[in-house]
């Protein structure tokens, strides 16, 4: 491998994103409306993936508590939408998540494999249950009208969320905290006799991981129109990430994406031509990926470039 | 003065005593070793000095100053670098990533990621393991992963090492180099306080021996000492 092969693959690379981009960019211009909506559903799930993966992917704390940052950005953008103009909403939204997710952090960090995944998720359930009782005692009403915006608006917002998202991945990944956190999930009780201080790298990663979901709910919660605690924390927000970075592979920043954009568009596809079907597809496809491709796509494609049968 | 200084130092788990008011001093460059039957209370004097357990009375101090309730991050950058009795790695990283964790995160404060290679480098041709740099650290042998411990160890810049049964499980040849490492550890300027089983290797790399047994310091002396001590026959032979 020499230096030049090594810029050529760099160059190559820099060359698709920049061509993804204004793709991304400039696909509501000669697409019908349908499909920019469902391609935003499916940037959606990719950001949330993509932003789980940033602190589960390398610390292995499996976090079920994506619904209560996404929900928490839902219900952001449903009491401050009449207030603020949208950019500011979607701010507030990702703040407001990275502020819960510090506490959550702080609480819940010292747990540890089990533990901390049913933790996540209780916390999650908890919140939606929360809001539901607070919902129907003190505000006298279950949901929520939030100020609607159109769909080419909320699909550039999406855009715009996961452009940044990606940015922050790939900084995180090749800083040397990407490392730590790493090391975290390889052995925890040697990376903090190293000198890593692996309590505050993890709550700060988490709450990062956050602040896109909470992000990502407060623009979508403008498509909805309607909201309420059942749509906004839906659990399937906390175990779809999970899923479909699995699917596409945890080792690489392109695994999550790739699985989740695929895992979205096969969802699209199967409940529009097989609508009852569906659920018994998806499930056939997804216990095949888990049996055959632990490494999920990303290391189908690394088999595939090694180019032998053995791979 | 010494380096590092523990006085009544005792630990609790339950009802059980596992470290019962040990005082102790390491002094600047010297090389001490800790024997003692199993179950003794060697490695959780460890993870008290290294602070991967909390003190319940006593205290120690590292060059004067109180650790005892701090963390294993805060001693780790504080100077104190330790391996473990069954290794602690990072099994899918690298060897090099492993020693350079240790370089970018020990007790150099703003490290440049180019220089903390080139150190992690060195240390890799300092122990024998330049060749294995890419290998990832599960694949090692059991020898060249307790070694990886001790240059992660050493990539941190400490000025005091805890070495925990590094030789355990070593063939002969194997031990021979170990204990040539660790007094070459030491002509580095570092001090070593090390938990050894093999007695050959403590008897003649150490300049000092203490013994626990049942979590109190039962003796203390230069390993001719130690061999001749009355109590220390006894415990390990038996009356």
């Amino acid at each position: 491998m020499s230096i030049v092969s090594v810029i050529h693959k760099r160059a190559f690379t820099l060359g698709l994103l920049f061509l993804g981009l204004i793709l991304l960019a400039t696909i509501p211009l000669y697409i019908p409306p349908y499909p920019v909506i469902s391609l935003t559903s499916i940037i959606m799930y990719t950001i949330i993936t993509v932003s789980w993966a940033i602190f589960s992917g390398p610390t292995r704390y499996i976090s079920l508590a994506s619904a209560a940052f996404f929900g928490v950005g839902v219900y952001t953008s449903a009491m401050l939408g009449e207030v603020f103009p949208l950019p500011v909403v979607i701010a507030c939204g990702g703040l407001v998540s990275f502020i819960l997710a510090l506490f959550i952090g702080l609480l819940t960090l010292r747990l540890r494999g089990m533990y901390f995944i049913i933790f996540t998720f209780g916390v999650s359930e908890l919140i939606r249950h929360f809001l539901l009782w607070w919902e129907t005692n003190f505000t006298g009403t279950v949901g929520r009208w939030v100020v609607a915006a159109d769909h080419t608006t909320v699909y550039y917002g999406m855009v715009v969320i996961f452009v940044v998202l990606l940015l922050t991945a790939y900084l995180i990944r090749r800083s040397k905290y990407g490392l730590a956190l790493r090391s975290i999930g390889e052995y925890e009780e040697a990376a903090v006799h190293i000198g890593i201080n692996v309590t505050v790298s993890k709550t700060i990663t988490f709450a990062i991981s956050a602040f896109f979901m909470g992000a990502a709910g407060a623009i979508m919660a403008t498509r909805w129109t309607y909201i309420d605690p059942s749509i906004a924390f839906n659990p399937l927000f906390s175990f779809m990430p999970v899923l479909m970075a699995i699917f596409g592979g945890v080792g690489h920043l392109y695994g999550p994406i790739l699985g989740a954009a695929l895992f979205a568009y096969l969802e699209e596809i199967l409940i529009t031509k097989f609508p009852y079907y569906y659920m018994l597809l998806f499930g056939t496809i997804l216990i095949v990926v888990i049996l055959f491709l632990p490494s999920g796509l990303v290391g189908l494609i690394g088999k595939w470039r090694k180019g032998g049968p053995e791979g | 003065m010494g380096i590092l200084e523990g006085e009544r130092v005792t630990k609790y788990f339950g009802g059980l005593t596992a470290v019962h008011s040990v005082d102790f001093t390491i002094d600047q460059g010297e090389i001490v070793g800790l024997i003692g039957p199993n179950g003794a209370g060697k490695t959780t004097l460890f993870n008290l000095i290294s602070g991967a357990l909390p003190t319940t009375i006593g205290e120690i101090r590292y060059k004067d100053r109180k650790i005892t309730s701090l963390k294993p991050n805060q001693i780790c950058k504080r100077g104190i670098a330790r391996t473990f009795q069954l290794v602690k790695l990072f099994g899918n990283m690298t060897v090099l990533e492993n020693v350079l964790l240790g370089s970018l995160f020990g007790t150099s404060r703003d490290i440049d990621e180019s220089d903390a290679k080139r150190e992690s480098l060195e240390l890799l041709e300092f122990v024998g393991l330049s060749a294995a740099r890419a290998t990832p650290a599960k694949d090692l042998t059991l020898a060249n992963q307790k070694r990886l411990e001790v240059v992660r160890g050493l990539a941190t810049k400490p000025e005091l090492l805890l070495l925990d049964e590094m030789m355990a499980g070593l063939n002969p040849t194997e031990v021979t180099q170990a204990m040539e490492l660790v007094t070459r550890i030491r002509d580095k300027g570092i001090t070593i306080f090390m938990i050894e089983h093999v007695m050959k290797a403590i008897m003649n790399v150490c300049d000092r021996i203490m013994v626990l047994d049942h979590g109190v310091k039962i003796a203390e002396g230069t390993p001719q000492e130690i061999t001749t001590n009355k109590k220390v026959v006894e415990v390990y032979l038996g009356e």
